[in-house]
């Protein structure tokens, strides 16, 4: 037997249709240096998921390179799931670029899986055209993850939907229909045989993917022709999941069950909310309280219902789903993403009076061993405690961490994020393994940068005011600095200039700077900088 | 209800170049330490303060210093995914460090000018009672347990920078402690900071006699 029959729809390069490019630019969006999605006019250049950042701009050089931003993902895509609602209250967002839903109900009222399946494309294309973004895919089957493939492998070439299909069984098993929009509708019962050819890095386990294939398993069928009880023994549960997709039956362990409405939580908010940041304090200490119940009976919850309801009777719904356990802080963060969207897509008319959080699907939580004295979870759980508390006082931006990159000036190196928001990983390393920066400030660093630079003067002996030439030659001698109009002070040493041109291809950003560390005969250094014949105070060696 | 803790969780580390200033070689729960303004490397000594404890899994946090310069922190040590900022409290800054002593381990705070006696106290018992070190830098109208105040030696004290050549490598300081009860003998210790690789290092007095700084050589003649 198969899993529930589902309908996926796919938004191919989602994170690049989000940032507002269309799929005609070069375009490559990346996290932690590495390619996460990119337009197809970059994909004809050889840009691949997973590249580095670097290779990408090797082989495609016009590319255009974007941050990875889940919040503006997934307030992109509001829209296209709103579309997709139009037809099923109960839909499932996956991710930023994916949404499901169950087909029963649905495919008996719009007449049969495939005139549903072209109604709902048909509906989220006219929502994706303005964007200029590529067509979505649909694709029907038995489970999510076999309607998913179906999805993927939904093609249009040249008006006729399906012809592309991943090979001659995969069309044998599901035919399309023939229209302008990209579906593929697997028969009910037959999504194993549809798997069969796939090959099983589309089951997203990299690791487990690079064993099967070193073991000879190179397509799903090889892997579903072994008996399940072996690969349970060889390959432990995650093998074991993984032959159950493979197999075109459900992901979700069977013992997932509904959740008993006793669980839900909820908050009124008086007065109503009409920014996110607002509501945020409240959706965080709900996460927190669903957290607390889900955990006092040993169940973690993996999706979970957002529910919100505005001063004018406005009352919507999002389910959210995670593949692990959702924690409280990921609760948090997906209903901060959901307001986010709601509020500033202009979905509520009204400030939000009612949070509602019901987990939709619950699982027995295995657990994380904690270290034996407590560790470093309570001390983190105190402190994310007090900064909320913080955020609530001065807003999101109030309480932030530092992580140091690259770049020339000290306070270029540094970007704050603001507390909860994601923290890229790449900042552990120290600034001194970082890449070379030609012309950035030796280290030590200054102790003090300031965010608004201090004008100064810096004076020779004559009490000119020292110049340096456009080939970095300097004028004269230092002598005196003056700081934002204090008494003069004696230079006892100085070196400079350190000439930094940045950004010499670009009309609007492009700078050039002199800069020195100068020591004053009263202990203090500084870095001193001339630019446009005025000169500054960056730093301070405090 | 805290529950009962050991004589060794009541002392939070300090960096070993330090340590012979605190008279019990770490940093006291409960205490305030005020960094004095005046001279140069204020900033400085006050992060490093933390940095042992930060180290070692503790939480800092930084309330009102908009300026701090995160390189030169996460060069002295500072872990910096668990150092807070809090680079603009405003009017609300009482009410946020009290927030901040409920959370972290450290507090770093620039109180603002004309800070009230009353609200030192408050704070400073609240310190005292949930056991979070306050390293206060500038002023503080209250008495604290520890104050560190820091005297450039030489002339300028740096190493490495010329007449237009070098450039900043360390300088020469000396830390000087003075406090109440066990801490009132005062106490001095040379130091390097920020040393060779931006950290605090412990400054041999033999090096400061040597006329050896460039900075210093040239300055003379």
């Amino acid at each position: 037997m198969g899993g529930v029959r589902t309908l996926v729809v796919w938004c191919p390069d989602w994170p690049v249709v989000a940032a507002g490019h269309p799929a005609t630019v070069p375009v490559a969006v990346v996290s932690a240096n590495r390619v996460v999605a990119c337009s197809a006019a970059a994909r004809l250049d050889g840009v691949e998921v997973g590249l580095r950042r670097r290779e990408a701009q090797g082989r495609c050089p016009e590319v255009i390179v974007i941050d990875q931003d889940p919040g503006r993902d997934i307030r992109a895509f509001e829209p296209v799931v709103a579309a997709v609602e139009s037809f099923t209250p109960s839909v499932e967002v996956g991710r930023p670029g994916m949404v499901s839903f169950g087909t029963r109900g649905p495919s008996r009222y719009f007449g049969g899986d495939r005139t549903l399946a072209a109604q709902v494309a048909t509906a989220v294309d006219a929502v994706l055209a303005p964007l200029a973004a590529p067509l979505c895919r649909v694709g029907v089957a038995d489970g999510p993850f076999a309607a998913e493939q179906a999805a993927r492998a939904a093609q249009v070439a040249g008006g006729q939907a399906g012809r592309a299909g991943r090979s001659g069984r995969a069309e044998r098993a599901g035919r399309a229909v023939a229209a302008e929009v990209a579906v593929l509708v697997v028969p009910p019962g037959r999504s194993a045989d549809f798997l069969v050819p796939f090959p099983v890095r589309v089951l997203e386990r990299p690791d487990l993917a690079d064993l099967l294939t070193r073991l000879g398993l190179m397509t799903l069928g090889d892997l579903a022709a072994l008996p399940a009880a072996t690969v349970l023994a060889r390959f432990g549960s995650d093998g074991a999941t993984a032959h159950r997709l493979a197999r075109g039956r459900d992901e979700r362990p069977l013992a997932a069950r509904t959740a008993p409405p006793e669980l839900a939580v909820a908050a009124e908010l008086d007065p109503p909310a009409e920014r996110v940041d607002m509501a945020m304090f409240v959706a965080k200490s709900l996460a927190d309280k669903l957290h607390e119940v889900l955990a006092a009976r040993g169940l973690a919850c993996t999706r979970v219902a957002i529910e919100a309801e505005t001063e004018h009777g406005e009352h919507i719904v999002r389910l959210w789903r995670h593949d692990g356990a959702l924690t409280s802080r990921a609760i948090a963060e997906r209903v901060r993403w959901q307001l986010d969207g709601w509020l500033s897509t202009g979905a509520t008319t009204a400030g939000v009076t009612l949070i509602r959080l019901t987990p939709d699907e619950v699982k027995p939580d295995h657990g994380r061993q904690l270290g034996f004295w407590g560790g470093s979870a309570a001390a983190d759980d105190r402190a994310g405690r007090g900064f909320a508390r913080i955020q609530g006082l001065l807003g999101p931006e109030g309480v932030v961490t530092a992580v140091v990159g690259g770049g020339r000036d000290p306070a270029v190196q540094v970007q704050l994020i603001p507390w909860g928001d994601h923290r890229p990983d790449a900042s552990v390393a120290p600034p001194r393994e970082a890449p070379p920066w030609p012309g950035h400030l030796p280290l030590p660093a200054p102790a003090l940068v300031y965010p608004d630079r201090v004008s100064a003067g810096l004076h020779d002996g004559d009490g000119q005011a020292v110049t340096v030439t456009g080939r970095g030659v300097l004028g004269s001698v230092p002598a005196r600095l003056t700081i934002g109009g204090g008494s003069a002070v004696e230079v006892v040493a100085w070196a400079g200039p350190w000439p930094a041109e940045e950004r010499w291809w670009d009309e609007q950003s492009s700078r050039r700077r002199a800069r020195f560390q100068v020591c004053g005969a009263d202990g203090t250094a500084h870095v001193v900088v001339l630019e446009s014949g005025r000169w500054w105070v960056e730093a301070t060696y405090d | 209800m805290r529950p009962v803790t050991m004589a060794g969780e009541q002392l939070l580390p300090v960096v070993a170049p330090l340590a012979p200033l605190f008279p019990e070689g770490g940093l006291r729960r409960g205490t305030t330490v005020v960094v004095k303004s005046g001279g140069t490397g204020v900033t400085s000594l006050a992060l490093a303060v933390g940095v042992a404890a930060s180290q070692a899994g503790s939480w800092c946090a930084a309330v009102g210093l908009p300026a701090l310069g995160l390189v030169a922190a996460a060069g002295l040590g500072m872990a910096l995914e668990r150092f807070a900022l809090v680079s603009h409290p405003g009017e609300q800054w009482p009410a946020v460090t009290a927030a901040l002593i409920d959370a972290v381990d450290v507090i770093l705070l620039r109180p603002p000018r004309g800070i009230r006696s009353s609200e030192a106290r408050r704070l400073t018992a609240r310190v005292r009672e949930r056991g979070v070190v306050l390293v206060v830098r500038g002023t503080w109208p209250e008495g604290a347990d520890l104050s560190l105040s820091i005297a450039t030696i030489g002339q300028a004290g740096w190493r490495g920078l010329g007449q237009g050549y070098g450039y900043l490598q360390a300088r020469s300081v000396e830390v000087t402690a003075t406090g109440r009860g066990a801490a009132s003998r005062e106490r001095r210790v040379p130091l390097w900071l920020p040393g060779n690789n931006g950290t605090v290092e412990k400054r041999r007095v033999a090096l400061e006699q040597a006329p050896a700084t460039p900075a210093a050589a040239s300055a003379a003649g």
